[in-house]
């Protein structure tokens, strides 16, 4: 599985999304940039966590956890492509 | 490019904290390639602020209200016109609308162009017709039932589910939760706008908006939609971005085309939380963030000059996206002698 982002999505380097369907913009950190990125270059969800694990002191059970409220979030803001 | 010389007298000079569209259809005159704009304010109140904007405003005149009759209205103008020969006036106001549509022919036979939607268009779109206007033309449009007593509000909302807007016939709209919220809005609005007042059903979802411009033919020569980024407690937008809905642009060519809309239109839509638009309003003339437009790209007010004076007009095809407007307020610092003048005189 890997998450879609809308086609018409902007992402600048620092992080800054617009939606230009819906004029809402926002602000990623770090780590969600990451996220992110990764994506973009449609790499899997199992990819990018295990990355993630790799490069940052946590567990799997708990980037879990955190994975798939920034999926949801996404959603919910309407940043990801249906049925993603 | 020689630009044209033109007179255009505009109203709704008051930018207050629920601004008139004239001072921002002013500035896209102004800044238009086409034309060489002498600008001719038309106000109802002497302390509308456009009338001391010396760099937008050439000249300012005060004119009766289209409440002390249209005859009042219409010889005021004609006064005016024979001192500045006028080529075009934008009326802004919903409640004067229907006084220019009167005078229309009147201010053609002596030289004046006006650019407005036909008095069936206007009547057909108005609050209290636009479940009729939807059922007509296909346009998902919530439940609206118009008011005239309190006996007959108590009848609405039975039929209507809480919460409901509570709706003026040209200005004013509140979100009431009971019946004695519903009647309180009855009798705030109806005092200030008169009846009916109306009641629609409440859509929740995100307010988006439309600026556009019809040809008269059921051509949209402009639209742009925005979603406001920041409101004020009267409801208006503060501060707004441009946005990417094609939609939303299809909806605004369909609802032109099917009327054959003349003139300027705002359209308030509802975009659900199933992803559907209801239209909640129609304003028949251009709103006050129409400069968000022409910061855009399309300059909706010139081109409404053009089509005014039977210049032909391309439809715009694009705007660019993520725009933002960001209103402020400003204190103008005033000589009580243009004060003077204007209210001993009538003019500025």
């Amino acid at each position: 599985m890997h998450m879609k982002l809308k086609k018409n999505i902007a992402i600048s380097e620092t992080g800054y999304i617009f939606n230009p369907s819906t004029g809402e913009s926002f602000t990623l950190n770090q780590i969600g940039l990451e996220i992110i990125n990764m994506a973009k270059e449609n790499k899997s969800d199992d990819d990018i966590k295990k990355y993630l694990v790799q490069k940052y002191d946590t567990d799997e059970t708990s980037l879990e956890r955190y994975y798939l409220d920034f999926i949801e979030m996404l959603k919910q803001y309407q940043l990801l492509e249906n049925g993603d | 490019m020689n630009r044209r010389k033109i007179t255009v007298a505009v109203t709704g000079l008051n930018n207050l904290d629920s601004p008139g569209p004239g001072i921002p259809v002013i500035r896209g005159i102004r800044e238009s390639s086409f034309f060489d704009a002498r600008i001719i304010g038309l106000a109802y109140e002497n302390l509308e602020p456009g009338i001391y904007m010396r760099d937008l405003v050439d000249k300012a005149y005060l004119v009766p209200y289209p409440s002390e009759g249209s005859d009042a209205l219409l010889t005021r103008i004609l006064e005016i016109h024979a001192r500045e020969s006028i080529d075009v006036i934008i009326p802004n106001f919903d409640a004067e609308l229907t006084a220019f549509m009167k005078a229309e022919k009147t201010l053609l036979q002596n030289g004046v162009h006006t650019f407005l939607p036909t008095l069936g268009q206007f009547n057909e779109r108005s609050k209290s017709n636009l479940p009729a206007f939807g059922k007509n033309y296909g346009i998902n449009v919530p439940e609206s039932i118009p008011v005239f007593s309190a006996s007959e509000m108590e009848e609405a909302v039975k039929k209507l589910h809480f919460p409901v807007l509570v709706k003026g016939k040209y200005y004013e709209a509140y979100i009431a939760n009971s019946i004695e919220q519903a009647q309180y809005y009855l009798f705030k609005i109806s005092a200030k706008w008169g009846l009916p007042v109306v009641v629609q059903q409440f859509v929740e979802g995100t307010e988006v908006n439309v600026v556009a411009l019809g040809d008269g033919n059921g051509i949209t020569i402009g639209a742009v939609a925005m979603r406001k980024t920041y409101i004020t407690d009267k409801g208006k937008a503060w501060g707004g971005i441009t946005i990417d809905e094609p939609r939303l642009l299809d909806l605004t060519r369909t609802i032109i085309s099917r009327t054959g809309w003349k003139g300027g239109m705002e359209l308030e839509i509802i975009k659900n939380l199933n992803d559907e638009f209801f239209v909640i309003e129609i304003n028949p003339r251009i709103p006050a963030w129409v400069y968000l437009a022409v910061g855009a790209g399309q300059n909706i007010p010139e081109a409404l000059v053009k089509l005014a004076l039977g210049i032909p007009v391309q439809p715009f095809e694009k705007y660019t996206i993520g725009k933002m407007f960001v209103r402020f307020s400003y204190d103008m610092i005033v000589d009580i002698k243009d004060f003077e003048k204007l209210n001993t005189r009538g003019e500025l």
